[in-house]
């Protein structure tokens, strides 16, 4: 009972998932940007696709992919690579979108591909190191200790936020 | 029922429940004026609508509720006795709509009762505290508790609807607690007691709801018999309540039948659904294209018939989608004839309202957003704008004042004016206002312009009417207007000259509507251009004659005699200019010159070019609003989805002509500049002269306005007899002199020459070379004796001579002047010609001379005069128009005033002979007009005028 609610609390979507296990797990998708591993909180999470065409928008920052048809909605693609400050995907690499909504609109984050989901205790997340490069720290929202591999949790709201904020500045 | 009354009911119904949240809101939190605001505006909309609807008792209800609120606005003390008792007024509203909704009419009754209480509390409000203070707390106590008892009766009464009898005793006691201060505690009581009877009362209302509505409604009428104070409040909350979901179960009574009717004709779909419907039907269409693309690969395809047939229906679909949103602005305007008609016999005024463009296409939902601001502006003009017909008599206006509003599109954006011939915005009262209501103090007000002044009538609180009449004149009208139309994006700009009248234009965003735009390509992307903003298009290639050219860097284009300042869209996008040295950027902009395409492009009155590389098609798109992280694009309006699906960026016209922008600016803003310096000097007669080289290397000038032709002709057509030098042309002998003798005709080649002709005759003058023709204010500086020489002059930074083409055409035809004078009786005339310019007194001089006619010269007016006062004796005044001191106009009344001249013929000349001019020439008493450089005609008019003269004579 207190599971359910503390998950409608969250958001109305975790409801109806398989993440009703406890309140102290979290469920992630996960996906790969340059090899490394990050998690989105799935709630988040609507939709994975392929970006095919994709309409630059001119005068932007280079952060903004373009513009897509996501099934008759126009969705804006931020390139995470970018904005993690990482260098710019090789030519041939299919690279994969992550849709999110924020604030009523659609954005889609540019990843280089998905992974699996993972349900992950809240108990083992960990704070961003101190010395994480700043760029990253803002976005990211704690670190799991994964087998071999850590996923750095990543903070969709923050990650527009900030966005945002460089646009209004 | 009337559309118009259904329209109301439903948006007042839907505005008072807003007021009952408001109203509640405002109680917890008195000092909030902004929700006073709302609920004043609200309120005040309803009244209004009331009005012109012909619903006395809703109207003067909601006027006496507006009038308390206008004094808490004012600021008077806000009591719960005072918001309860509006809520009350709220309540008993609702009741009237409701039966208004059902029977189509207002229902029997008075509200006497509740107007008058909030008519005392507005005295009592205004009056201050101390006047208040005896009866306040009275007043408080006895209604706090009937306010109280207000919630748990709501509550019930939801459920016990169609017991009307208890609720009238409601009503009842109510009055009582109104009318006892001290007997609070008793209506407790007795309220309770009422209670318990509605409670036994919704038993038997459980029977009655097998009854029939008749029955029922009978029922209610014979009880409203009886009292006619009986439509209390309570009971007719009951009714306005109904459409809410929370009364299911007494919805079996009289209601259905009467919302049927209603339901029958339209819903209300929200646009959230159609936004919905049409994103679905944009993913149907896309799938459709590429099923159908599918289909096209595969021959005979067994699909081919069937998807053929769902082509249709989908296509059918998107335009029946499409079509639901969008609406003729007309409808919006429907009422307002009846509104401007009744207002007209409302205030005796006589009112025409003009509309124009109502079939301008908008969204539904700006449309629906700006119906209220519109009537409101309509109204406006019709009780603020216009006069009555006595005073605008006395204005020289006609009786019948106009109002005109017009719809159009431009560069994307819908603009609504409204536009009124009345008396305009008082400045002085609207400065008075400000400063009354210290919204501004006196030194910012003295530092506004007019038109700041007049944008004060946007600030809440400020109403100019002097009297605050039924129609409006409470300073909420604008504000509303303007928030309303700001909400949607819009703007609202005004325009007024006080006695003239005032025009409102309004300018809402296209980012609901549906456009048409033209898809165009810049570096290697597809663009939406707005088709509204588009002129032409012109292909731009190397060998045609529309080529792009350059002026330090800059590319322009001549189209159609103008230079059209020209702009690589890739540029304004931020592609990386491919300059590789500064030497090949000439190179590069004629790479785009040969392959570009030119969409010439008009943003209010700034005319561009925009250089792309390839122009598609139009296509129609709906304008999707970027996501907020694009919106400080200022260079794109929106974005969408076209038919193969891609995502394609608009680009605003206005942005762009922004960003092109201040450069045009300043050119437009130059062009004019020299354009009214052209027409200064053409006061001061900058002429059109053709420069060209005559023996000798200085250059020599000469009149274009007398040159008729310039020809070339071959060396060896020339002839010679008689000592002259001749040429075939046009089937007659020419004959051709020299500028001077010095010059050496050429043996070869073909030989320039200016033709003048005149009537029958001309005459070639041989020149070395044509060199330009300039425009310029001649002023012969050097007058020359040297014959065939007017004198010298500067000319484009060269002294220059300019030569005396009177003095060559004797040199061709010994007779050319004389054969004119043939039927002339009197071989002499004396002719006075007053002209400023030297060089026209120089050229007209020896012209009029060689016409036979004497001629004395005057360089002004004044100088005229005298001779005439001295007696010399004139036989015709050529006189110039534009002079330095007496101007033409006042030289010849001057003259026409001696007696000696009355009848003297005196002709201007003048360089602009519009029909107003020769008008005014005519009043002044000239005789004839002719243009400056029209020789022949000046000459004719001397004649003509002459010889009358002398028939008089």
């Amino acid at each position: 009972m207190s599971a359910i609610r503390d998950a409608n609390n969250d958001d109305s979507r975790i409801a109806s998932g398989l993440d009703v296990l406890s309140k102290d797990v979290t469920q992630y998708v996960t996906v790969y940007i340059a090899e490394q591993l990050f998690g989105l909180p799935i709630s988040r999470v609507h939709d994975v696709f392929t970006p095919d065409t994709m309409t630059p928008v001119p005068l932007t920052d280079n952060e903004i992919a373009g513009v897509l048809n996501l099934r008759g909605r126009i969705v804006t693609a931020i390139d995470m690579r970018w904005k993690l400050d990482l260098p710019p995907a090789g030519e041939g690499i299919n690279r994969m979108a992550v849709g999110i909504d924020y604030k009523g609109e659609s954005y889609g984050l540019i990843i280089d591909k998905v992974g699996e989901v993972l349900n992950l205790p809240m108990a083992e997340r960990e704070p961003n190191p101190v010395n994480l490069d700043p760029r990253w720290a803002v976005i990211s929202a704690g670190v799991h200790r994964l087998e071999g591999t850590l996923m750095v949790i990543l903070d969709v709201d923050r990650v527009l936020q900030s966005m945002s904020e460089s646009v209004a500045a | 029922m009337d559309d118009l009354l259904l329209e109301f009911l439903t948006e007042t119904n839907e505005s008072l429940d807003v007021v009952d949240v408001e109203l509640v809101k405002f109680e917890q939190d008195p000092n909030n004026a902004q929700i006073l605001d709302n609920i004043f505006r609200l309120v005040h909309t309803i009244k209004g609508t009331c009005g012109f609807l012909g619903l006395p008792r809703l109207e003067s209800l909601a006027h006496a509720g507006e009038t308390l609120m206008g004094k808490y606005r004012d600021g008077c003390p806000v009591t719960t006795e005072g918001v309860s008792l509006i809520l009350l007024s709220i309540d008993r509203l609702k009741a009237i709509l409701a039966d208004l909704e059902a029977n189509g009419t207002e229902p029997e009754g008075d509200d006497q009762d509740l107007i008058s209480e909030l008519e005392r509390m507005a005295l009592a409000a205004e009056s201050g505290e101390e006047a208040a203070s005896t009866e306040e707390p009275a007043a408080a106590e006895a209604s706090a508790p009937a306010a109280e008892e207000e919630a748990p009766i709501e509550v019930e009464e939801r459920e016990l609807k169609p017991g009307e009898v208890p609720l009238d005793e409601l009503d009842r006691i109510f009055n009582e607690t109104e009318s006892s201060f001290d007997a609070a505690a008793a209506a407790k009581e007795q309220l309770q007691e009422a209670l318990a009877e509605v409670k036994g009362a919704k038993a038997s209302a459980e029977e009655a709801k097998t009854e029939t509505s008749e029955d029922v409604k009978a029922e209610a009428k014979a009880e409203s018999a009886d009292d006619a104070k009986a439509k209390s409040e309570p009971e007719k909350k009951a009714p306005a309540k109904r459409p809410a979901p929370a009364a299911p179960a007494a919805e079996g009574g009289d209601k259905p039948a009467g919302e049927k009717s209603l339901a029958s004709q339209s819903i209300r779909v929200s646009v959230d659904t159609l936004e919905n419907l049409m994103t679905m039907v944009s993913e149907l269409v896309l799938t459709r294209n590429q099923l159908l693309e599918i289909v096209r690969r595969h021959e005979d395809s067994e699909f081919k018939v069937p998807l053929q047939r769902l082509s249709n229906v989908t296509a059918e679909l998107q335009e029946g989608v499409m079509k639901t949103r969008m609406q003729p602005i007309g409808n919006a305007w429907q009422k307002l004839p009846r509104i401007v008609r009744d207002l007209a016999g409302e205030l005796g005024k006589e009112i025409e309202l003009e509309m124009v463009g109502a079939e301008t296409e908008l969204d539904r939902q700006v449309l629906d957003l700006i119906k209220d601001p519109l009537t409101h502006m309509v109204r406006n003009s019709a009780d603020h704008g216009l006069e009555l017909p006595a005073d605008r008599a006395a204005l020289g206006k006609p009786e019948k004042g106009t109002i005109k509003l017009s719809a159009y599109h431009e560069g994307g954006h819908i603009i609504i004016e409204i536009a009124d011939d009345g008396k305009g915005l008082p400045t002085e009262r609207l400065k008075q206002k400000a400063l009354d209501n210290e919204l501004y103090t006196a030194a910012e007000i003295d530092r506004m312009s007019e038109t700041q002044i007049h944008k004060l009538i946007f600030h809440p609180g400020l109403s100019t009417a002097e009297q605050v009449t039924n129609v409006s004149g409470r300073g909420v009208g604008m504000d509303v207007v303007r928030t309303n139309i700001e909400a949607i994006g819009g703007t609202i700009d005004l325009k007024s000259q006080e006695g003239r009248g005032t025009v409102v234009m309004i300018k809402i965003p296209l980012t609901l509507a549906i456009v048409s735009t033209l898809i165009v390509e810049s570096a290697g992307e597809r663009f939406a251009i707005p088709q509204l903003a588009v002129v032409e298009l012109v292909r731009a290639q190397k060998d045609s004659e529309h080529k792009i050219e350059t002026i330090r860097n800059t590319p322009v284009l001549r189209l159609r005699n103008k230079l059209l300042p020209l702009s690589p869209l890739s540029q304004l996008l931020g592609a990386e200019p491919v300059i590789e040295g500064d030497g090949d950027n000439d190179s590069k902009i004629m790479e785009i010159g040969e392959e570009g395409f030119i969409v010439v492009m008009q943003v209010g009155n700034q005319t561009f070019g925009l250089v792309v590389d390839a122009v598609f098609h139009t296509e129609e798109i709906v304008v999707k609003p970027m996501s907020s992280m694009l919106r400080h694009l200022t260079m794109f309006s929106g974005n969408t989805i076209l038919g193969d699906g891609s995502v394609i960026m608009i680009l605003d016209p206005n942005g762009i002509a922004n960003a092109i922008g201040s450069a045009i600016d300043s050119e437009v803003a130059e062009q004019t500049d020299t354009d009214q310096k052209a027409e200064v000097s053409g006061e001061a007669e900058a002429v059109s002269l053709l420069v060209f080289r005559a023996g000798g290397e200085e250059p020599k000038a000469v009149m274009l306005s007398l040159v008729t032709r310039l020809e070339e002709i071959q060396s060896e057509a020339i002839e010679h007899a008689n000592g002259r030098d001749l040429v075939q042309y046009r089937g007659h002998l020419m004959p051709l002199v020299k500028v001077n003798e010095d010059m050496q005709l050429r043996d070869k080649g073909t030989q320039p020459m200016l033709v003048f002709a005149d009537e029958h005759r001309s005459m070639g003058l041989m020149v070395d070379e044509i060199v330009d023709i300039v425009e310029e204010v001649l002023d012969i500086e050097v007058t020359s004796e040297k014959p065939g020489l007017l004198g010298s002059a500067v000319i484009k930074g060269k002294a220059t001579e300019v030569i005396d083409v009177g003095y060559f055409m004797p040199l061709a035809f010994d007779d050319w002047f004389m054969m004119k004078d043939v039927g002339s009786k009197r071989e002499s005339f004396d002719v006075l010609l007053v002209d400023d310019s030297s060089f026209f007194r120089n050229m007209l001089g020896p012209v009029l001379r060689a016409a036979g006619y004497n001629v004395t010269a005057c360089e002004d007016a004044q100088q005229a005069l005298e001779m005439l006062e001295d007696g010399h004796q004139f036989d015709a005044i050529v006189s110039d128009i534009e002079m330095p001191g007496l101007s033409g106009y006042e030289f010849t009344s001057q003259v026409r005033k001696d007696s000696r001249y009355a009848n003297t013929p005196i002709i201007a000349m003048s360089a602009h002979a519009s029909p107003a001019a020769v008008e005014r020439g005519r009043e002044a008493g000239f005789s004839d007009y002719v243009a400056k450089f029209d020789r022949t005609g000046l000459i004719a008019a001397i004649k003509e005028q002459t010889s009358e003269v002398e028939l008089a004579a």
